[in-house]
């Protein structure tokens, strides 16, 4: 069907494509689950539709309220979208030295944005929003590292159309942020195919990303349960940069960053099965196009020059 | 036996502000009392009092998580590359420059 009543209403129901020049053999197959097809170009568009239609069930939102968000990607773009449909303000808590196509976007959709200091980065911005909620009764925080609805769009969405897709399936490989992708539709595919191996793909970033005043500082998503994963790897800047051209070179897929990270995983793993042997399907997840990612230099000059350009931001 | 381990900025107060350093152990947990014999308190910052790794920490070896393969008793080869970084939420960026994720 390619007929919907509104914008929000043809979420999800993403194609998944071969990908037959990266597939390392006729029995070791990659498949790209094209996520960027969703309303506002990310799969965080499920995340965000279920967890608003969650909250309006249990009446936490009203026309009218006002939501709170630390992000400064796509979830907020996502909510942004989607409040504006629904009559609801959205504020996004970010990092002050976020992108302008960010700001642009979320400004565009009628959200309006707080700063948090740059030097603490998102975990400052996720705590500055949990100070916010705790002072004003009126804000309702959807809180995307911590609600059931994010993994729940995964579980009832993601997952069973892949693995109707793709019945064969080996391996599932997604990128882990606030865990809901890999949670969700994790959980799905491991009830259904117990043989399956879920693999997380995490990005590595420069070191000053990581800059905390002290270890008990470090924020482990509410949602991450490690027993859902098989494995999990941390991919580099240059990993992630050069697996993002090489898909559009040869599967002429352009995805963002993120995107890139989650391929090196899964050509590791389609690595490993050839060498073992044995016939493999690999899903793995495209999160996003890579048009808002253009101004980073990320696909400009060579890949030196693009992980230069790369070196303190995040990237996915 | 020659292991490259990646240090953290917030760690490099026990490695006199060195970002790699060279260890060695057949094992994780080896290799953890190899680099706290040459930088002192480094293990304390890795472990809980009760000898497991701390929650807010995160190992990899050769790029794969080790509370995958074994946690400390993951073995190790000369040549492995050891990463240690604390967990954070999509990061922190520390300078002027674009976030883009989250």
């Amino acid at each position: 069907m390619a007929r919907f009543a509104s914008l929000v209403d043809s979420l999800g129901g993403t194609p998944l494509v071969g990908l037959p020049r990266l597939s390392p053999s006729a029995d070791v197959r990659l498949w790209a689950k094209l996520e960027d097809r969703n309303p506002t170009g990310s799969i965080k568009d499920r995340a965000a539709l279920y967890m608003v239609e969650a909250a309006e069930r249990d009446g936490r939102l009203v026309p009218g309220t006002t939501l709170l968000e630390p992000t400064s990607g796509n979830t907020g773009i996502s909510l942004a979208m989607v409040a504006r449909q629904r009559g609801y303000r959205l504020i996004c808590v970010m990092p002050e030295n976020t992108s302008t196509e960010r700001r642009q976007l979320l400004e565009m959709y009628g959200a309006r944005i707080v700063n948090s200091p740059a030097a603490g980065g998102s975990n400052q911005a996720v705590a500055m929003a949990k100070e916010m909620v705790a002072q004003d009764p009126d804000l309702v925080m959807l809180y995307q590292y911590g609600n059931e609805a994010n993994a729940r769009a995964h579980y009832e969405g993601t997952g069973p159309e892949i693995l109707a897709d793709l019945p064969t399936i080996t391996h599932f490989v997604a990128g882990l942020g606030t865990t809901g992708t890999l949670m969700g539709a994790g959980r799905y595919l491991r009830e259904k195919v117990p043989s399956i191996q879920i693999v997380a793909a995490e990005p590595r970033y420069g070191e000053l990303v990581y800059g905390l005043r002290n270890i008990d500082e470090g924020f482990v998503p509410e949602l991450y349960d490690d027993t859902v994963l098989s494995t999990r790897f941390s991919v580099g800047p240059r990993d992630a940069l050069r697996r993002t051209r090489e898909l559009v070179d040869c599967e002429g897929i352009f995805a963002g960053i993120s995107t890139g990270a989650i391929l090196h995983a899964a050509l590791g793993m389609a690595d490993k099965a050839l060498a073992a042997g044995v016939p493999a399907d690999i899903a793995l997840i495209v999160c996003d196009g890579g048009w808002k990612y253009l101004s980073t230099g990320a696909y400009a000059g060579t890949l030196a020059e693009a992980e230069e350009a790369l070196e303190g931001q995040l990237w996915a | 036996m020659a292991i490259e381990v990646r240090i953290p900025t917030i760690l490099r107060t026990h490695t006199d502000g060195a970002k790699t350093v060279q260890g060695s152990g057949d094992t994780l947990s080896a290799l953890v009392d190899d680099l706290d014999a040459q930088h002192s308190g480094l293990k304390g910052r890795l472990l809980t009092d009760e000898g497991a790794l701390h929650r807010f920490v995160n190992v990899y070896v050769n790029d794969e998580d080790v509370r995958f393969t074994g946690a400390l008793d993951t073995t190790l080869k000369d040549g492995d590359s050891v990463t240690i970084l604390p967990a954070v939420a999509g990061g922190s960026p520390a300078r002027p420059g674009a976030v883009l994720g989250g």
